[in-house]
């Protein structure tokens, strides 16, 4: 039993939890209306903070100049979720735009 | 199961049928970076059965290949996963008169992409939801399936593609796809700004705990300018 599956276990656990809070204690328990409005914004706050850093970082430094394939695949990947709201379409272009500028300033 | 039963188990799977579209390459593509990452293929698969819940699953898999340790891991997690509250809070009564095994177990099957079907089902029935929750096992069951059968072929094609191919960098695009779209008014476009220059600027915190501190700075920024527009 190594570290990973104790995670696995306690975050399992506790989303467990946060479904089935308010089904088990319903009329017991009410959200605050604030609390409510603060947990709409919780999915872009996070997943945003894990983007950017991928985007702009390469082998630790940050590079912010075009030679960064991952940061305009990662401009692409914005425009094209942005026109298509379509999932896939963002990940292959991305890959696609990724692949191709790491070809072209690498050779291969 | 009486034939009304079968009948609204059938009618959630159905409409939960568009939903398993978008998520099925999901699955794939986190079974592909789990065992990127690290993770054995039964780890990379439990996850997908315990935790069951793709941007914190995503979200781990990420952070367990950076060494970050396990309480910051947690803590990540059980921010992303508190949405949940709010389904929780809104089928709570739906489901109310249920017996206790039945709420247990829809708890279980309360994703972002069940709860989408299920809470629109409940308000278009109305009064009359006295065989709903089987169009919500249906729903979430159905989910359940995709997602546990698309880790698994995301497990095996991360078998045999090689890590060469810099495949690790779906994972941002993921996050991209999933966030996007999400931006419903000009509060969430700020949130999710601020939240992405300010993990950039504290990437040198130890622990990821820039992540945690962008995160939660930017959720305070956004509730802020929603509240005075």
């Amino acid at each position: 039993m190594n570290s990973t599956w104790i995670i696995f276990f306690v975050l399992g656990t506790l989303t467990y939890l946060t479904r089935f809070a308010f089904i088990a204690l319903w009329g017991r328990l009410r959200l605050p209306a604030w609390v409510q409005r603060a947990l709409t914004f919780v999915p872009v706050a996070v997943l945003s903070a894990m983007i950017l850093p991928e985007l702009v970082f390469s082998d630790g430094h940050l590079n912010l100049a075009l030679d960064n394939p991952r940061l305009l695949a990662g401009a692409a990947a914005v425009l094209v979720a942005y026109r298509t709201r379509s999932t896939l379409l963002t990940i292959l272009v991305g890959m696609v735009v990724f692949w191709g500028l790491r070809f072209l300033l690498t050779g291969g | 199961m009486t034939a009304i039963a079968f009948q609204r188990f059938r009618e959630g799977v159905r409409r939960e049928f568009p939903l398993l579209i978008g998520v099925a390459p999901f699955g794939m593509i986190y079974g592909v970076l789990a065992l990127q990452a690290g993770l054995s293929p039964v780890q990379a698969q439990a996850m997908s059965a315990v935790v069951f819940a793709g941007s914190a699953q995503f979200m781990t898999v990420q952070l367990l290949a950076g060494m970050t340790p396990a309480p910051v891991i947690l803590f990540t997690g059980l921010i992303i996963n508190l949405r949940h509250l709010l389904y929780s809070a809104s089928v709570a009564p739906w489901v109310s008169h249920l017996p206790l095994r039945w709420k247990a177990l829809l708890a279980y099957l309360l994703t972002d992409e069940a709860f989408a079907v299920t809470i629109v089902n409940y308000r278009q029935n109305g009064e009359d939801t006295m065989h709903e929750h089987w169009f919500f096992l249906g729903a979430g069951l159905a989910l359940w399936l995709v997602w546990q059968a698309s880790t698994a072929l995301g497990i095996f094609l991360g078998a045999v593609i090689p890590p060469a191919w810099g495949l690790d960098f779906a994972l941002p695009l993921t996050f991209i796809a999933l966030v996007v779209p999400s931006l419903r008014h000009h509060a969430d476009a700020l949130t999710a700004v601020v939240a992405g220059t300010l993990a950039v600027m504290l990437a040198g915190l130890p622990y990821k705990l820039g992540l945690v501190l962008a995160s939660l700075i930017a959720l305070g920024v956004g509730l802020t300018v929603e509240e005075r527009a």
